[in-house]
């Protein structure tokens, strides 16, 4: 009887793991294997040749292409500037908002609409205001500054981009600052109220210290994907990567090569350099913040 | 929080309240833009100065009349509720089963679920394709939807959710003849309404605004969902930019009606999702 009851069991957790387990080999283990090994073979999609074990000349090729190197140049700029912007805008704007003005709701909800639209409105709506006739321009020409196409010159491609992709995202991580804020006790404000502590004091005291695992946590979000950007990047610069291949990011040069010149052995060797580079980092990330994160 | 009780001067309150009033400017004012511009008539885009008497909905009627926006719009629709759908179902079995079953190599499965997490998904990106070219599934609504139902995140979200639902009342409804099944669609799921609903709201949103897989499987253009066709669209049109930025407002419309509607169950995710294990 006792055993009977334990066999029903095990198949009734079968049952409802189902669905994970056929699409767990479906669209991660198996796919997993063959992007590894497909990385090791010459793998045209078109023609009829079979695939071909090539070694390591996939990744000597991937790592020798000056436009695979200077996407991964291009794609750390652009996570060097969009990081810690829009983190201390996020930080700033979640510190402020958490209690201390009227209308939060409004403010919240209003700094949280950019994260829900979609990348392809929002690569459409700055193409128009960053156009050389376009509305930005027309307000810095008043200050002086000379009109410029933004997104097709070589060296302001990446930097307006960054304004895009920053624009999109602080409410992203101004909302988790806010729940990294709600988690600090009034106690500790209250005591070193008590204590005498002004409020610069109590900002730097405590709440940014108590706040340190939670920016530790956005600062490897942020920085993951960042590293994987594709879309603004795409749309902006198209799969040429934009004025002078600037705008191109490692997974549109991964997209290009494999779904535009049809190299898929080169791109999936690419797709496993970029995991490897993320890897390492997050791994440096979480030294070079000590063990401060409980999760 | 930081000095909840403290009076502010005046000066401090100046600077807080034109940091909040200049970035949600910030945000606000690329959508009003848009919004204007996508009303007025193609000869007037790039003024600055609105003629209140020309603006117009003659961009969205052209749009969805002389191209398939409307099309694309119900794929969207259709991949992402379909996907919504099958998320919220497949993810609360998996996640049932490794909160409340006892099986063997249980532990496996759980950090299986949480290593899959860790893996980016260009580099899944080509074998999935090369998957889905052998089944016949490219360029149809299957290769759409089908890779995407399940989500080990939400699995994940999920399992600490049902672990929180008091074990007594599952045990008192075993005595009463229920089924595991049962108990599973009577009891867990009516109780994990507002999880459900956070993961439905992120899946859909999610999904709505995904363009990298669907520009990849959807070759025809009846089958582009709706960011594909507008890029494509903006591909060809540009100069129009009245019916290009109604195409975005047309894109961007149904996700923000979602948050403005269930905003409370997106912090509530967020604050989940990024803390405690």
């Amino acid at each position: 009887m006792k055993n009977k009851t334990k066999v029903q069991e095990y198949f009734t957790a079968f049952v409802m793991l189902l669905p994970y387990i056929i699409s767990f080999f479906m669209f991660f283990a198996y796919p997993l294997a063959k992007a590894f090994i497909i990385s090791f073979q010459e793998f045209s999609f078109l023609g009829d040749t079979p695939p071909k074990f090539v070694g390591l000349l996939n990744y000597k090729e991937a790592l020798t292409s000056k436009m695979f190197l200077d996407s991964i140049v291009n794609t750390f700029y652009y996570s060097i500037l969009v990081v810690p912007t829009q983190l201390i805008i996020a930080l700033i704007l979640a510190v402020i908002v958490n209690d201390k003005v009227k209308f939060k709701d409004f403010f919240r909800t209003t700094y949280y609409l950019p994260t829900v639209t979609s990348p392809v409105a929002v690569s459409i709506i700055f193409l128009f205001l960053y156009k050389t006739d376009g509305l930005v321009n027309q307000i810095l020409s008043h200050i002086g500054i000379t009109p410029r196409n933004w997104f097709n010159e070589p060296s302001f491609v990446m930097p307006a981009i960054v304004s895009v992709a920053v624009w999109g995202s602080v409410g992203f991580y101004m909302v988790t600052f806010l729940s990294g804020l709600s988690t600090i006790p009034d106690q500790l404000y209250e005591a070193a109220e008590v204590e005498g502590a002004g409020e610069s004091t109590k900002l730097i005291k405590i709440t940014i210290p108590l706040l340190k695992p939670m920016i530790f946590f956005n600062t490897v979000v942020s920085f993951i994907s960042t590293l994987q950007m594709f879309d603004l990047s795409y749309i902006i610069g198209g799969s040429d990567g934009g004025p002078m291949g600037k705008a191109m990011t490692m997974v549109v040069m991964i997209y290009r090569t494999a779904f535009k010149e049809f190299n898929m052995g080169v791109a999936s060797a690419m797709a496993f350099i970029v995991f490897g580079i993320i890897f390492i980092l997050t791994l440096i990330q979480r030294k070079f913040f000590g063990e401060e994160m409980s999760y | 929080m930081w000095g909840r009780k403290t009076t502010y001067g005046i000066g401090v309150k100046m600077i807080f309240y034109s940091i909040c009033i200049l970035w949600a400017l910030v945000t606000l004012i690329p959508y009003l833009i848009a919004v204007i511009t996508s009303l007025k008539p193609v000869e007037d885009v790039t003024k600055f100065s609105i003629d209140f008497n020309k603006l117009t909905f003659d961009s969205y009627r052209y749009i969805t009349h002389e191209f398939p926006f409307l099309r694309w719009l119900f794929n969207s629709f259709v991949v992402a509720v379909a996907v919504t759908a099958g998320n919220i179902l497949f993810n609360s079995m998996a996640a049932y089963a490794l909160a409340r079953l006892d099986f063997p190599f249980k532990k496996v499965v759980f950090y299986v679920i949480i290593g899959t997490m860790m893996i980016p998904g260009q580099v899944l990106l080509i074998p999935i394709y090369l998957i889905l070219n052998r089944l016949g599934w490219i360029d149809s609504y299957k290769g759409l939807i089908i890779p995407w139902l399940v989500s080990a995140f939400y699995i994940f979200f999920m399992r600490q959710y049902f672990l929180t639902i008091p074990k007594d009342l599952e045990e008192a409804a075993l005595i009463d003849g229920l089924s595991r099944f049962g108990i599973f669609f009577k009891i867990f799921l009516p109780l994990s309404l507002p999880a459900l609903a956070t993961q439905a709201i992120f899946i859909f949103v999610g999904n709505w605004n995904s363009f990298m897989w669907p520009s990849i499987i959807a070759s025809s253009e009846e089958l582009y969902t709706l960011p594909v066709g507008l890029n494509s669209f903006y591909g060809q049109y540009y100069q129009f930019w009245n019916q290009v930025l109604a195409g975005a407002i047309l894109l961007s419309l149904p996700t923000i009606i979602v948050f403005v509607l269930f905003q409370k169950y997106f912090v509530k995710g967020i604050v989940t999702s990024g803390l405690k294990e």
